[in-house]
């Protein structure tokens, strides 16, 4: 049983906060994610590699993969979004993306409420997914 | 049926719809083109993944397991797909489910952010670094280990024991210092629950390998989140499942833009798998009323088993 009655039995502001970016970003992402699923697999848009030779590619590895088709690995496929293959990029990136902006978004309430550390570690965080994200660790490769 | 089910429900419909009404014209494309390794025209495996992850998203919720441990050694093992793009859906699929069950289980104050940004930075900096050992490593080493660690994930689920409510006698000084405490009403009677933690700097030691495993092999890594966060950290079980659910979203989020930065992610085959696994996990939930946990637990472990095997086989070149 609870000893403190100074504890509540609600989430914190800040984790309300990202609650609701996380919900918001996801039902965005997805909704975007399966339309533009609709118009690749439709063929309303043409894609970079033919669905029907794409068989042909998912058995290689990665590098095999990019070196037989061309295709430039990081953030590469921003300048392919002509494609639909890859304007499938778009909402998966914000699917990965929805949490840095969750964490980014809390630092504010963290600091209105003196809880410095905490904002610091949010913080930390996003950088570290942002820098994931960013493309600039490099593989060794197969 | 909240609104993801019915996003989802949609989706899944659509998707099949549209690859049945397609077949035609697709099979003379195929017919057309010089067929790719397998044989099959291209949408057959779209759907089949539909369909099988569609089952797996069920098993999973029943087992009690993340989609993201079956989906990878399940598909590495039986489909065309090579483990690199498996491992790089493996993490979207995973990501996807912490994402959808994140926000529900954070404004119900199960999954407390205080407990799980610690956490999260050391698994998210170490998922990186097993996503880039992963890329790095030659695929047979991987698929061996990958063996391996399934096969010793199912002794875990076989041997672990679960605590309810584990006795924390007193804080440690690290938990005391990051507030990473809570309160939390238990639903089924009625108790509020008054919770801390200990032995955090084993627990977060634990991470590094956690995350490290969950990187590299594109594993969701909620089979080892719970026992640390539970058993070892003294988190009561609903707040270990549902900090755990939730610290996927955050780990696979940087092992996810490794593989997608590294070419890694095809989207003819992300979108079904997701679909297929959150469908199922839907109809899971509603199946839990009716099943029996324990078989299907028992099933779970089988295919484990059976894709443990299976990928130590293949790494084996047996």
């Amino acid at each position: 049983m609870t000893d403190n009655p100074g504890r509540s039995l609600q989430a914190g502001p800040e984790q309300l906060a990202y609650a609701r970016i996380l919900e918001k970003g996801m039902y965005f992402s997805l909704l975007t994610l399966i339309i533009i699923y609709v118009i690749y697999v439709s063929g309303l848009l043409s894609p970079y590699i033919p669905l029907h030779e794409i068989p042909k590619y998912w058995t290689m590895n990665v590098h095999d993969y990019l070196h037989d088709t061309h295709i430039r690995d990081g953030w590469a496929w921003l300048g392919m979004v002509r494609y639909s293959d890859f304007l499938n990029f778009i909402p998966i990136a914000m699917l990965a993306g929805v949490t840095i902006l969750c964490f980014l978004s809390i630092v504010p309430i963290l600091l209105k409420q003196n809880d410095r550390l905490y904002a610091g570690l949010a913080l930390l965080e996003a950088v570290i997914l942002g820098v994931a994200a960013s493309g600039i660790l490099g593989t060794g490769g197969h | 049926m909240t609104k993801l089910n019915k996003l989802c429900l949609a989706a899944g419909v659509c998707l099949l719809l549209l690859t049945l009404w397609a077949q035609p014209a697709l099979a003379e494309n195929a017919a057309a083109a010089p067929q790719a390794g397998d044989g099959y025209p291209w949408w057959v495996w779209p759907l089949l993944l539909l369909v099988v992850t569609f089952v797996m998203g069920i098993a999973a919720v029943l087992g009690g397991v993340g989609g993201g441990v079956l989906f990878v050694p399940i598909i590495s093992g039986f489909f065309p797909f090579h483990l690199d793009f498996v491992r790089g859906c493996g993490l979207l699929v995973a990501l996807s489910g912490a994402l959808a069950a994140g926000p529900g289980l954070l404004k119900l104050n199960l999954a407390s952010l205080r407990l799980a940004i610690p956490v999260a930075l050391i698994a998210s900096t170490f998922s990186i670094v097993g996503a880039m050992i992963g890329l790095a490593l030659p695929t047979n080493v991987i698929q061996i280990s990958l063996g391996a660690t399934i096969l010793g994930i199912c002794a875990l689920m076989l041997t672990a024991k679960k605590s309810e409510f584990p006795v924390v006698p007193q804080a440690d000084k690290l938990s005391s210092a990051l507030r990473i405490y809570g309160v939390y009403q238990e639903a089924s009677t009625g108790q509020v629950i008054d919770w801390k933690i200990h032995r955090t700097p084993q627990g977060l030691l634990l991470f590094i390998v956690i995350g490290v495993m969950a990187g590299m092999f594109g594993l969701g890594a909620g089979w080892a989140n719970v026992p640390v966060l539970n058993l070892l950290m003294g988190a009561p079980l609903k707040i270990s499942v549902a900090t755990s659910k939730f610290l996927l979203s955050i780990t696979d989020t940087s092992a996810a833009w490794i593989y997608m930065n590294n070419g890694c992610v095809i989207p003819l085959m992300v979108v079904p798998s997701l679909i297929g696994i959150m469908l199922g996990s839907f109809v899971g939930v509603r199946l839990l009323k009716v099943a029996k946990p324990g078989l299907v637990r028992w099933i779970v472990i089988g295919m484990l088993g059976f894709a443990g095997i299976r990928a130590l086989m293949k790494g084996l070149g047996i």
